[in-house]
């Protein structure tokens, strides 16, 4: 494979483009609802109505939209181009498809007519998208290599191999201000650089597709949508860092992700874009899959590690980081997914493109799963700095019913939630740690009203309660007993004792556990805290009992029945 | 009993108020009582500067007001603990955990663990199968307390001053303690003088 | 070798570079709790009662699995991590069924004797009460999960010192358990010498020697009854 061959794929790939391209999705949101038998009924009255040459029926990734599913969109022109998203070509947008529907679907191409819903392909869910990640979801064919590549695909890795020193590449990742989209937001370029100069014989590249959060979907979308992507930004990595092969951590919850991953990396390997001389090159690079056995905890690098070396998937202290002892203590590169699916379009559009975009210090864009009670739940991809509000209200288009909302949860169980009045915060790294929350890797759900934010704080405290791995002392036990203080509080038989003796465990677990998971378990509950502490204190009892001790010399309004000893509790 | 009749001394005219000390026996073996009186000569010394106003030792029927001092044996069982509890912590200035039962619910609270019901099914054990005469489960309102649904130690119930912990508390553990007490200091144990078991 | 100077409690100590905080307050006669830490196989950084303060770091690191370094300062005694190593403890005791009373290792216990040095005379947090079994399938030892802090010496012991690889770790969170093989009974181990380490390394009473408990004392009767078969029927036959 050279490039020319590429080009050659491209071309013959653009050359083949009907007329009219009905894009059906095919990821797991809209599979769930039989988008499947949908793209079967489509296809299938595409024969009937003996439309075969003008028309395809393409599977594609997420569309984003995804409480409307299944949807699909006809783009209708004579050249070959590729669709954008934006595109004057983006024809009408159908919403929750049914097999049933198919024929009027196809209908409508000649003239007829169809009763499904329409959706507005310029709705602002879709015109305040940037999207740079998902720029290829929703439109390429997953399970197409060529799909891939007739829309620039691995032209980065040919240029990067053929073109540029690892150097090269490593401050090419350093100027675009990439920073680690698992969550932490650690500099991307930085620790390439690490792994970059740590001298070994053996190096490993790690894709961390292990999300765990409840209500994220990001890395899934990513993966099942555009897996080719993932591989490019991978094998990119690979070489400026000086590793040949790559793992990618797939949680086994994912199943398309994985059977999509499987048949990319497939194509690639055939088409020699993986394995050895890569692009006529000396560079060698193989990509493995590591299916996760549903433990959240191995979302934790070193946690991952040893689960992909096939031991019990704990996490150990860092230092050493896996820069400098890894996979079976070589160096070793572990990026998220949406991190790696960033890195071709940087390469291919440049540092300075990316950096322009966003803020001063979080460059590019963020994938969110937005979730919750607002009314367009889906996908979006928003540059970096885009207030909360904005994200809520004009892309999610508020809480239904003309609810109001109360609080967003960013982060996941590590992360926090923030109140409404704090809406006009820009979202990244920084702004969201200060007000008690993380951006996590893009889990955002947002609560209305109705709900109740002690009960926010115990459904994650529960989630963290039954994923701790149980090997340090602080979140094994520290979450039960949090855990357990939430319902008691809940229940209505904590007194003002108790909640001091959770926000002690709070500090005490976040400051003391060995991971990640235990570090910021307690967020939850300091962050409601934060914002909502009348809820807590609303639902304490008097310590009616207490009144008399050392602590209190003094008898508090003392309860004293008039005859025969105090009852009750 | 002869440290009875010590202990009810009246105070000479003249010197400081006798602190007023009581010790209290719940949902424990008595083992703690049977340390207090293993202070044996201690005891005398004890009865000059306190005045032990309820206890298991004396005849007093009624947990008195005003107490100074309260040691509490034994771990929170049934209603009845739990009524008197609250009583002494009302009545009482600085209440003191006294032995493991109390401190950390300890052996009475084997049945903890036989999770929720655990009280109908250690009742049954104890009054219907392993009976030799007679099985029946024991009860009759107002004269016999209904376990609580889970034994508790004293600090989970009401507030605790101090803690005493032990099993039983060796007799020079609740001497230091007492001691300390009784010159006016905090008291404060430390080392092997905190050691359960 | 090279030797890294550094501080522990403002106190001076000169160490070699591949050791460890805890190596060195050792060296230096500074005191710094541990439980999971057993000299001799490696460290995990479990327990977290061996955190230490250090200058410059946001974070509170592990004694026993962090190297030293030029120059740190390192404090191991302060009013917060006094704090935080008594609720570690409470934690303990609360989680599972720690009845020191009624304990084989009464006395000798690593637990109770950390308990007691850090001060804790109460455990503020409702004590779980879980239910756990008592292994008693082996010919020599007992587990009994009741007692057990997942600190896993036994496991690095089993592994990593005897090479025998019989126990581990299974479950997670507050159901993790150490297990014997493939999770059975550990009399029916096949990988167990019998070497006892696990039960020398154990800081509580979980892994004990059978025999030491009330009631465990078994009779074998058979060699008695084949001397009185032999005397009456003057054969030398089992039955």
């Amino acid at each position: 494979m050279d490039i020319e061959d590429l080009v050659e794929i491209a071309e013959k790939e653009r050359a083949s483009r009907k007329k009219h391209v009905i894009r059906c999705c095919l990821a797991a949101g809209c599979m769930a609802s039989d988008s499947k038998g949908v793209k079967e009924a489509l296809d299938k009255a595409v024969q009937e109505a003996g439309l075969q040459d003008q028309v395809e029926v393409r599977g594609v990734g997420c569309m984003k939209l995804c409480c409307q599913g299944p949807l699909v969109q006809v783009d209708t022109h004579e050249s070959g181009a590729t669709v954008q998203v934006g595109d004057d070509n983006q024809g009408p947008l159908y919403l929750k498809v049914t097999p049933e529907s198919a024929p009027s679907l196809i209908a409508t191409l000649t003239g007829g007519q169809t009763s499904l819903q329409r959706g507005n392909p310029k709705a602002p869910f879709f015109t305040e998208q940037a999207p740079i990640v998902l720029a290829n979801s929703g439109i390429v064919d997953p399970e197409r290599i060529e799909s891939y590549i007739a829309a620039e695909g691995y032209q980065a890795l040919h240029d990067v191999l053929r073109e540029m020193t690892p150097k090269e590449v490593v401050d090419t990742m350093i100027a675009s201000g990439l920073r680690g989209r698992g969550g932490a937001g650690y500099p991307t370029g930085l620790k390439w650089a690490t792994v970059a100069k740590t001298p070994s014989q053996q190096k490993y590249i790690i894709c961390n597709g292990d999300e765990g959060d409840p209500g994220a979907f990001m890395d899934r979308s990513v993966l099942e949508s555009d897996p080719h992507c993932v591989l490019e930004g991978m094998a990119i990595a690979a070489y400026a860092v000086g590793a040949n092969q790559g793992f990618i951590y797939v949680r086994a919850e994912y199943p398309l992700a994985i059977s999509r991953l499987q048949t990319a990396i497939k194509q690639a390997k055939k088409l020699g874009l993986l394995g050895s001389g890569i692009f006529e090159s000396p560079f060698t690079f193989n990509i493995d899959l590591r299916i996760g056995a549903g433990a959240f905890v191995c979302g934790e690098e070193t946690a991952l590690m040893a689960s992909v070396e096939g031991l019990r998937g704990s996490p150990r202290p860092r230092p050493p980081f896996p820069a400098e002892s890894g996979l079976w203590s070589w160096p070793t590169l572990i990026n998220n997914v949406e991190t790696f699916a960033n890195v071709a379009p940087i390469m291919r559009k440049g540092a300075e493109w990316f950096a322009s975009i966003g803020t001063e210090k979080c460059k590019g864009t963020k994938v969110f799963a937005l979730a919750g009670k607002i009314t367009n739940t889906g996908l979006i991809e928003v540059p970096m700095g885009t207030p909360l509000r904005k994200i809520v209200e004009v892309l999610g288009g508020g809480a239904p019913d003309g609810g109001r909302i109360k609080a967003v949860q960013t982060g996941g169980p590590s992360g926090g939630c923030i109140a409404a009045e704090e809406l006009d915060t820009p979202v990244d790294y920084d702004s969201l740690a200060k007000l008690g929350s993380i951006m996590g890797s893009g889990g955002m759900i947002v609560m209305d009203e109705a709900t109740q934010m002690v009960d926010v704080a115990r459904f994650f405290m529960e989630f963290c309660m039954d994923e701790s791995c149980g090997k340090c002392v602080p979140c094994r036990t520290g979450t039960v007993q949090m855990h357990s203080l939430l319902k008691k509080i809940l229940a209505r038989e904590a007194t003002a004792r108790d909640l001091q003796k959770l926000e002690e465990l709070c500090d005490m677990v976040r400051h003391t556990s060995l991971c990640g998971l235990g570090q910021t378990a307690p967020n939850p509950i300091l962050s409601t805290l934060r914002f909502f502490r009348n809820e807590y204190t609303a639902l304490l009892k008097d310590d009616v009992h207490n009144g008399r001790n050392k602590n209190h010399p003094a008898p508090e309004p003392a309860p004293a029945p008039a005859a025969g000893p105090a009852t009750g509790s | 009993m002869q440290a009875d009749q010590t202990l009810e001394t009246k105070p000479q005219s003249g010197q400081p108020a006798r602190l007023r000390l009581a010790t209290i026996w719940f949902g424990g073996c008595s083992g703690c009582h049977m340390s207090f009186l293993d202070l044996d000569e201690f005891l005398v010394e004890l009865a000059g500067k306190a005045e032990l106003v309820y206890s298991p030792v004396i005849d007093v029927k009624e947990y008195p007001q005003n107490v100074d001092v309260c040691l509490a044996e034994g771990a929170i069982c049934n209603e009845d603990n739990r009524e008197l509890l609250y009583q002494v912590r009302q009545r009482t200035r600085l209440l003191v955990a006294f032995g493991d039962c109390a401190v950390t619910a300890n052996v009475s609270a084997l049945r903890n663990q036989l999770g929720p019901g655990n009280a109908e099914s250690v009742l049954q054990k104890a009054y219907i199968e392993t009976a030799t005469a007679n099985p029946a489960l024991p009860g009759e309102p107002g004269i016999v307390p209904p376990l609580l649904p889970r034994v508790m130690p004293v600090h989970e119930v009401v507030a605790v001053d101090y803690f005493l912990p032990g099993c039983p508390p060796p007799a020079d553990r609740i001497k230091s303690f007492l001691v300390q007490l009784l010159e006016g200091q905090e008291p404060v144990l430390t080392g092997k003088d905190i050691k359960f078991g | 070798m090279a030797a890294k100077t550094l501080t522990i409690d403002g106190k001076h100590v000169s160490v070699d570079e591949s050791a460890t905080i805890l190596d060195a307050a050792v060296d230096a006669g500074i005191y710094i709790p541990t439980l999971c830490h057993l000299d001799g196989v490696y460290d995990v950084g479990a327990c977290r009662l061996c955190l230490v303060e250090v200058a410059g770091s946001s974070k509170l690191l592990p004694a026993c699995t962090t190297k030293v370094s030029e120059g740190m300062e390192i404090q191991t005694d302060t009013e917060r991590l006094r704090q935080y190593r008594r609720i570690t403890l409470e934690q303990l005791f609360a989680e599972r069924n720690h009845v020191c009373s009624v304990c084989v290792a009464n006395g000798h216990c690593e637990l109770q004797t950390l308990a007691y040095r850090q001060g804790m005379d109460h455990v503020r947090y409702d004590y779980r009460f879980p239910q756990w079994e008592v292994d008693s399938t082996h010919s020599l030892f007992g587990l009994d999960h009741n007692r057990c802090i997942l600190c896993t010496r036994c496991v690095r012991v089993c592994w990593h010192i005897e090479g025998a690889g019989t126990l581990n770790v299974s479950g997670r969170g507050a159901q993790a358990r150490i297990i014997t093989d493939l999770n059975q009974p550990w009399g029916t181990s096949d990988t167990c010498t019998k070497c006892g380490k696990c039960v020398m390394a154990c800081p509580t009473g979980a892994l004990f020697y059978k025999g030491a408990t009330v009631g465990e004392m078994e009779r074998d009767r058979t060699k008695l009854e084949f001397i009185v078969t032999a005397r009456e029927k003057k054969q030398w036959i089992a039955d």
